[in-house]
């Protein structure tokens, strides 16, 4: 996913003289091929994220389309005064390409894993949020990123997701892709836990529950009314997140949910990771199985839920 | 303790012309009306400011936009009372304006707003942005081929903020010799002097050790500030630093060097009409 989006960084370029690489510090070699082919529109600018930020903005501000890269916690923490100032108040076009969104960096500890990177970017107005789930979904969502209007957070994965999604989907942000046809539950999944959710229906459908799936690529803006399409009739939303419960997917729905739906709410499951930092090493798969968010414990935590909830036929709040 | 310069000494006696009082009448108004705003970062500002505006920038109040325009970012946003004085004057905005500082349905606010005030470069407030911003404004005019010039008005408290030496280390590996960072050095931050709260010196050396072409002079000798200000580029390669050495509240002698005209929430009648006695009626 990662050497896809890059290289789409790339193909940009050469469509698009608006378009510039900035990266931190990053692995040697990275886009070495348009550092050959666009020396000035490749920018390599050291381990000083809070200025790469700030300049960025000016760029933006004089008509560039930067594309900044470096790993998703220095984009989120490190300067998150610079993203919502610099960026989002101004409201520019400055693409934040964050490696290693979740627990991708698993065997490198806590400082390296964003896993409350959704909540803290969907806070900041202007901003838009993206998750891929694997490289053909990262390719057109770049596709996309060339005349979106203000900022984008883009996280990403890691080398070698499965692909699961699918051209005749299409992809555009802010729109929700419906994997699976609404059944006894909905699941609504971002970035590569779509591959975990895809598994844990199949587990789901050899009981005899029929799981729904909502691709929700896009958690800022959410797609509100493809939401409210699938889950009608169902008896249980569950939300999927390779991020704390704080501020992330399960919250954005949630919120959604409660803004739109005057009773009846739908009962939800909340499947994420907990509210604590990671003190385990291993890797992101380890790690996702260890906080219940396999598939195999995903589909029991989803089984379990169902007896418990009450069927509800969700109303449209009417105003 | 910080060695006295020459430059700092001649800020201290420095005395100012008509138009540096009637741009002080201008701040001290808005002060008034509001009833609050940073009087002493706003008036250690105002011959850089005016210097700026008045006769370096190529600027058409007409065409706040112009794509040709040079640019300039008040990085210490806290002292806005002297850029809008400035804009205000020059005609980006009617002088009546001035008035409504920081109420409800004014355009200017306690710090500089992007879209809200026309001239305004870029929204600041928030310490340590304008110099990151500036590098990549001078470096996409590098890139476009542009001969706009861009100037950063930074305080000496801002440049605590580390990422003001991550932006000078940017703009000295591009050798962004349009970029002009002028530095506010009234030595007194919002607690206390600068040499307490977190010291600067050597700073002419620290400039100059980052890749910076530096100057130095008194930051309220107009004339001076016109010289220094009018070569660009000052040295070819490099980015200029211009510590401009001033005094704090320069202009009223009960705001001078003294941290408690950081900020005003009002003015008293006695205050008011010291004011008066220093710089005329207002």
């Amino acid at each position: 996913m990662r050497n896809t989006a890059m290289n789409m960084v790339h193909k940009l370029a050469a469509r698009d003289e608006r378009v510039l690489y900035i990266g931190s510090d990053p692995g040697a070699g990275t886009l070495r091929a348009m550092s050959k082919e666009f020396p000035k529109r490749h920018l390599i600018e050291g381990i000083s994220e809070a200025h790469i930020i700030g300049m960025s903005a000016g760029l933006a501000m004089e008509g560039f389309v930067p594309y900044v890269n470096t790993i998703a916690t220095f984009l989120t923490r490190r300067c998150y005064e610079q993203v919502a100032v610099d960026l989002c108040l101004h409201n520019l076009p400055v693409r934040l390409i964050a490696n290693g969104g979740g627990l991708v960096y698993a065997p490198l500890g806590p400082t390296h894993q964003a896993i409350e990177d959704i909540a803290i970017m969907r806070a900041l107005p202007n901003m838009t949020v993206v998750c891929p789930c694997d490289a053909d979904e990262a390719s057109r969502l770049m596709e996309q990123t060339l005349d979106w209007t203000g900022p984008i957070y883009i996280r990403l994965g890691k080398g070698g997701d499965a692909v699961v999604s699918k051209a005749e989907h299409g992809f555009e942000i802010g729109k929700a892709i419906l994997m699976r046809p609404p059944g006894d539950v909905v699941m609504v999944t971002t970035g590569i836990m779509l591959q975990r959710a895809l598994a844990a229906a199949d587990l789901l459908a050899a009981q005899g529950i029929r799981a729904g799936i909502l691709h929700m690529h896009t958690v800022k803006p959410l797609d509100t009314e493809a939401l409210l399409q699938a889950i009608r009739g169902t008896r249980l939303v569950a939300t999927l997140e390779e991020h704390v419960p704080s501020g992330g997917l399960g919250s954005a729905v949630a919120e959604a949910l409660i803004d739109k739906l005057g009773s009846g709410l739908p009962a939800m499951l909340r499947l994420s990771l907990p509210d604590r930092f990671m003190h385990n090493y291993g890797s992101q798969d380890s790690l996702l199985k260890k906080h219940g968010l396999s598939a195999d414990a995903i589909a029991t935590s989803v089984a379990r839920a169902l007896p418990a909830s009450h069927t509800s036929s969700p109303q449209l709040h009417s105003t | 303790m910080t060695q006295i310069s020459p430059h700092a000494e001649a800020a201290l006696t420095c005395t100012l012309d008509e138009r540096s009082l009637y741009l002080r009448r201008l701040v001290l108004g808005s002060v008034r009306s509001a009833g609050r705003g940073h009087v002493g970062p706003a008036l250690s500002l105002i011959e850089m400011v005016r210097v700026l505006y008045d006769d370096v920038l190529r600027i058409d109040p007409n065409n706040p936009r112009d794509p040709a325009r040079d640019r300039a970012i008040l990085s210490k946003g806290h002292g806005c009372l002297a850029l809008y004085a400035l804009l205000a004057d020059r005609g980006f905005f009617p002088l009546s304006e001035l008035d409504g500082f920081c109420g409800p349905d004014s355009i200017l606010g306690g710090h500089p707003e992007y879209g809200m005030v026309p001239g305004v470069e870029a929204s600041t407030g928030a310490l340590g942005h304008g110099l990151s911003i500036g590098v990549g404004l001078a470096l996409a005019a590098r890139m476009r081929e542009r001969t706009y010039r861009t100037f950063v008005l930074l305080g000496d408290g801002e440049i605590n903020e580390g990422s003001v030496w991550e932006a000078a280390m940017g703009a000295a590996k591009h050798g962004l010799d349009n970029l002009i960072a002028l530095i506010d050095y009234n030595k007194l931050q919002s607690y206390g002097p600068t040499d307490y709260v977190l010291p600067l010196e050597p700073l002419a050396d620290k400039w100059r050790s980052f890749g910076f072409a530096v100057q130095e002079l008194n930051g309220h000798d107009v004339g001076a500030l016109r010289t220094v200000l009018k070569q660009v580029p000052a040295v070819p390669g490099k980015p200029a630093a211009i510590i401009c050495h001033t005094v704090k509240g320069k202009g009223l002698p009960a705001a001078e060097s003294n941290a408690d005209w950081h900020h005003k929430n009002k003015l008293t009648d006695s205050e008011l009409d010291a004011i008066r006695v220093a710089v005329g009626d207002f």
